[in-house]
C-alpha cells in the first residue's frame, strides 16, 4: 500500500465504537506527519444505525468524502456493513472484516434476510480478493470487554498504515479513560498480532 | 500549532480567539458541538437556551451591552429565531454578533432540507461560508470584525460536511478580547423599533449592504486562482472542495463571503474564462444572484437542487453538459445484492419503548401475534408527534406516531384535529426538552380554548437525540453548574391543566392505566412519563434472558423493537451485552408466557 496516501473507510453499527476508532487513526496520522481529513455519517440516532467514517490520509484529494471505487482499506466491524460498503473498494484493495453479525430489526422480525457468509464473501470478492476475516468480537469477549473490539480492529489495521506502534498507543492514551486503557491497549496488541498471524498486508 | 479539529470545534475556537464573551444555542444536529466546545472555556458565558429564539435574544442583548456574542443553531433553528434575527439586522449591534447556521443537505438528521443562505438576503446581512476547518477557524475573526465595522449581525453558514468533518488546523492566534467598556448606552432611535424609528433604520440597512459589497470586492475572503482559462468555477463552502477535485485544472473564484457578492470581481473573473460555472449544493443561490448581474453562467444544469453533493455527482453533471470531455467516466458501481437496511433504533432500555408499546397496542396498531385479527381494524387513536429520538417510534414494529413537523408542533396539531371534529381520540407526544423548547405555548392554547386532547411528555431528563445535553428541566447548566430545575408537573398545573399524571416509564401496567384514564376523560390531560435515558443508565445489572422451556415463540417481545432482543429461526434470544437489565424489564412485563426473567434465574432453573 502506498505510504503517502491512504483512503480508508471504517464501518460498523452505532455503539461499536467506529467514531472513536477513526478519530484515533486520524490523530495518529497527524502525529505521524500526514495531512488528514475525516468525516462521519451516522444518521440521526445514537445507537443501532449503520455508521461509516471516511478517512483520507495524505493529500490525494480535497473532498472529505471518498468516492465509490477509491477506498484502499476498508475496516468493517460487522459483516453486513462490510458487504454494504464494499462498492467503495478500489480493485485489489484490502478489507479487514470482523467475523460477527448484528442482525437488523427487520431481520429479527422476519421482513428481511441476513446474507449468508458466502453471499457476503461473493459481494466482497467482486472488488478484491484481499479480504481478511478476523475474530474480533470473540477476542474482545475473551478480554472480558466486548467494547474493546474497536481497538482490536485498529491493531489489525495498524499493519497497513505508516504509523509507529508508539504513536498509536500515545493517541489511544489521550482518548481512552484510564480505567479501561490497559484492556484496550491489550486489545490493540492482540489485533496487531492477529493481523501478523493472518498475514494481513 | 497544528490541531485536528472538526468544523464545529474550529468555529468555536475561532470565536473564542476572537474574544467572544457570551455564547448561546439550543442543541440541533449538526450544530450542537459548537456550543459544547464554547462551554469548555471558563472565561466565556455559554448557555443552552430554552430555544433558538431565546438564544438569539440573549446574544443580541449581550451585543447591545458591548461584548462579542455568538449564536449557533441548525438550519431550522434559524426559523425559530428568525424574528429576533430580523430585529438584530434592523437595530444593528454594538459588540460584534455572529450567528452560525449549520445546514443539513441530505437531511442526515433533519426534517427538511432548506438552504439558509436565503436568510442572508432576507435579513440583509453579510454571510461567510467556510470550506474546511482551517477556514472555519479563521473566518470567525473576519465575521466579528465585519459585524462591528458595519454594525450588523453576520451569518456564518456551515453544513453537516463542514461541521462534522475533521481536518488539520494551523492555530495561529490566541484569545484577544476587545478592550471596551461593557455597558448599554440608551439610544431609542437605534434600539426601540417603533415604526418611526424603524423607518430610519431601513435605509441604513440598504446603505450597509452597499458598503459590505464594496468590502467584498477587495476582501481576502474572496480569491481568484487562475488555472486553465476555458473553465471558470465559482464555488463556496464544501462545494468548493468537491469542485476542485472534479475540475483540478480549472480557474476558480472561491467565495468566502457569499452575500453580498462582489460584482466587479465576478465580472472580472467571468471575462477571464470561456465558460463560467457555479457549483453549489441545494438552491441556485449564487447562480441566480450572478445571473442578475447580467452574467451568463452554468449552474443547476450540472448539480441537483436536492440532496448532499459530492465530486462524483459534479463529474456526472459536468459530463452531461459537455464539460469534462477528456476525463474517462468511472466504471459503474457493482450491483450489490439487496441487503437489509439498518435504520437507527430506539436503544435497548429506552424509556420511550413502554409508552409507545402501550399506545400502539391500545390504539390497535400492533399486530400482536396472539390478538386474533384485532390489528386489521382501523387505529382508534391518532398520535401526533414531535422532534426527538421518539420520532423513531413511527417505524415498525411500534408504528406509533402519525405526524412530525417541527419542534413543538404536535400539541397544536392535536388540538387542530380535535377542533376539526375527528372521531378518534388524539394524543400528542413530546419530549421534555422539546416541550420546554416550544410545547408550553400550545398547552396554554389548549387550556384557553378548552381542548380535550391528551399531551404525553416523555421526560427522560436530557436532550437525547443530539447527544444528551442538559436543558431547563435538568437543573444543570451548559457549563455543568447546578442551577434551578423547571418542574414540569407544576408548570402544566400552573397553566391550568387539572388532569396531570406522572408515571414510571418502565412500568407498563402503570402507563396503561394512566393512558386509559386520560383517554376516558373528556377534558384536557397531561401524562408525564418519567424514566432516565438509556444512555444515562450508570450501572447495568441483571440482564434478561428467555426461558426456552416456557417461550412459545409468540413474538410479542419483538413488538417493542428492542435491539437487544434477537430472533434466529423463530428462537428468541436476548443479547446480554446490549440488555440494560434491571433498569428496564419492559420485555419481561409484556411476555404473555412469563418466559423472560433475570439471566441468573432463568439459566439457574434450566434442566441440565
Amino acid at each position: 500500500m502506498s505510504i503517502r496516501n491512504v483512503d480508508m473507510l471504517v464501518v460498523g453499527v452505532g455503539g461499536q465504537g467506529v467514531i472513536l476508532a477513526s478519530d484515533i487513526v486520524a490523530e495518529a496520522a497527524l502525529v505521524a506527519g500526514y495531512d488528514v481529513k475525516k468525516t462521519d455519517s451516522l444518521g440521526m440516532a445514537q445507537r443501532g444505525g449503520s455508521v461509516v467514517s471516511h478517512l483520507r490520509i495524505g493529500q490525494r484529494g480535497w473532498s472529505p468524502l471518498i468516492r465509490q471505487g477509491e477506498v484502499d482499506l476498508l475496516v468493517a466491524f460487522e459483516k453486513l456493513e462490510a458487504a454494504r460498503w464494499s462498492s467503495y473498494l478500489r480493485n485489489g484493495a484490502v478489507a479487514i472484516v470482523n467475523n460477527h453479525a448484528l442482525r437488523p430489526l427487520s431481520v429479527n422480525v422476519g421482513t428481511e434476510r441476513y446474507p449468508s457468509d458466502e453471499e457476503v464473501s461473493d459481494i466482497m470478492r467482486q472488488r478484491s480478493d484481499r479480504v481478511y476475516t478476523v475474530n474480533g468480537t470473540a477476542k474482545a469477549r475473551q478480554l472480558g470487554n466486548t467494547r474493546t473490539l474497536n481497538m482490536f480492529m485498529l491493531g489489525c489495521s495498524s499493519l497497513l498504515l505508516p504509523i509507529e506502534v508508539q504513536t498509536w498507543k500515545e493517541c489511544m492514551t489521550q482518548r481512552i479513560p484510564s480505567s479501561i486503557l490497559q484492556v484496550n491497549l491489550t486489545a490493540f496488541d492482540q489485533g496487531r498480532k492477529e493481523g501478523l498471524d493472518g498475514n494481513i498486508r | 500549532m497544528k490541531r485536528l479539529l472538526s468544523g464545529n470545534e474550529a468555529l468555536a475556537l475561532g470565536a473564542y480567539h476572537a474574544g467572544v464573551k457570551v455564547a448561546t444555542a439550543y442543541p440541533g444536529t449538526p450544530s450542537t458541538e459548537i456550543l459544547e466546545s464554547m462551554a469548555r472555556f471558563d472565561d466565556v458565558y455559554a448557555e443552552w437556551s430554552t430555544n433558538e429564539k431565546v438564544a438569539m435574544e440573549v446574544a443580541l442583548g449581550a451585543a447591545y451591552a458591548g461584548v462579542r456574542s455568538l449564536v449557533s443553531v441548525k438550519h431550522v433553528g434559524l426559523n425559530v429565531s428568525s424574528d429576533p434575527f430580523m430585529a438584530a439586522s434592523t437595530t444593528g449591534i454594538n459588540g460584534g454578533m455572529v450567528v452560525i447556521s449549520a445546514d443539513d443537505p441530505g437531511m442526515h438528521s433533519s426534517q427538511n432540507e432548506q438552504d439558509n443562505r436565503h436568510y442572508a438576503r432576507l435579513a440583509k446581512v453579510p454571510m461567510l461560508e467556510p470550506s474546511d476547518s482551517q477556514e472555519a477557524y479563521e473566518f470567525m475573526a473576519y465575521a466579528f470584525d465585519i459585524s462591528e465595522q458595519f454594525d450588523t449581525p453576520v451569518l456564518v453558514r456551515s453544513t453537516t460536511r463542514i461541521s462534522h468533518s475533521k481536518s488539520v488546523v494551523q492555530v495561529n492566534r490566541s484569545r484577544v478580547v476587545p478592550v471596551r467598556q461593557v455597558g448599554f448606552e440608551r439610544n431609542v432611535k437605534k434600539y426601540v423599533m417603533l415604526p418611526a424609528h424603524a423607518r430610519l433604520r431601513h435605509p441604513l440597512m440598504e446603505d450597509r449592504l452597499v458598503k459590505v459589497a464594496a468590502y467584498a470586492e477587495t476582501s481576502s475572503l474572496n480569491r481568484v486562482g487562475w488555472g486553465e482559462r476555458h473553465l471558470g468555477v465559482v464555488a463556496s463552502g464544501i462545494a468548493f472542495q468537491y469542485a476542485r477535485e472534479a475540475f483540478p485544472k480549472a480557474s476558480f473564484l472561491k467565495l468566502g463571503m457569499t452575500y453580498p457578492l462582489p460584482r466587479e470581481l465576478l465580472h472580472h473573473f467571468a471575462a477571464g474564462v470561456d465558460t463560467l460555472v457555479v457549483i453549489e449544493e441545494l438552491d441556485p443561490f449564487l447562480e441566480e444572484n450572478i445571473k442578475a448581474m447580467g452574467l451568463k453562467v452554468v449552474g443547476k444544469e450540472i448539480t441537483p437542487r436536492v440532496g448532499e453533493l459530492n465530486p462524483a455527482i459534479i463529474e456526472q453533471g459536468a459530463r452531461g453538459v459537455g464539460l469534462l470531455t477528456g476525463v474517462p467516466a468511472p466504471r459503474k458501481a457493482d450491483i450489490v445484492a439487496e441487503l437489509p437496511r439498518r435504520p437507527p433504533l430506539l436503544c435497548p432500555g429506552c424509556p420511550h419503548t413502554g409508552i409507545f408499546f402501550v399506545l400502539s397496542s391500545m390504539g390497535r396498531r400492533l399486530k400482536l401475534p396472539n390478538s386474533k385479527g384485532k390489528s386489521s381494524r382501523r387505529s382508534t387513536l391518532t398520535i401526533t408527534g414531535d422532534i426527538g429520538c421518539y420520532t423513531l417510534a413511527s417505524y415498525p414494529p411500534l408504528n406509533a406516531m402519525d405526524t412530525t413537523a417541527c419542534m413543538g408542533a404536535g400539541i397544536g396539531q392535536a388540538l387542530g384535529m380535535e377542533k376539526a371534529g375527528i372521531t378518534n381520540k388524539v394524543v400528542a407526544v413530546i419530549g421534555d426538552s422539546t416541550f420546554l423548547h416550544s410545547g408550553i405555548t400550545p398547552v396554554v392554547d389548549a387550556v384557553y380554548n378548552q381542548g380535550k386532547i391528551t399531551v404525553i411528555i416523555l421526560d427522560n431528563g436530557t436532550t437525547a437525540m443530539t447527544g444528551r445535553q442538559d436543558h431547563p428541566g435538568t437543573g444543570i447548566s451548559a457549563q455543568g453548574k447546578k442551577t434551578k430545575a423547571v418542574d414540569l408537573e407544576r408548570l402544566v398545573r400552573g397553566i391550568g391543566v387539572e388532569d396531570v399524571k406522572v408515571v414510571d416509564a418502565f412500568n407498563v401496567k402503570e402507563i396503561r392505566v394512566a393512558v386509559k384514564s386520560c383517554l376516558d376523560n373528556p377534558e384536557l390531560s397531561v401524562i408525564i412519563v418519567r424514566g432516565d435515558c438509556a444512555v444515562r443508565v450508570p450501572r447495568r445489572s441483571g440482564p434478561r434472558a428467555v426461558d426456552s422451556g416456557k417461550c412459545d415463540q409468540c413474538g410479542t417481545c419483538l413488538m417493542i423493537g428492542c435491539p437487544a432482543i434477537q430472533s434466529e429461526n423463530g428462537q428468541v434470544q436476548i443479547d446480554t451485552a446490549l440488555c440494560v437489565g434491571e433498569a428496564c424489564t419492559i420485555c419481561q412485563q409484556i411476555c404473555p408466557r412469563h418466559a423472560i426473567g433475570p439471566q441468573s434465574e432463568v439459566e439457574g432453573t434450566k434442566c441440565p
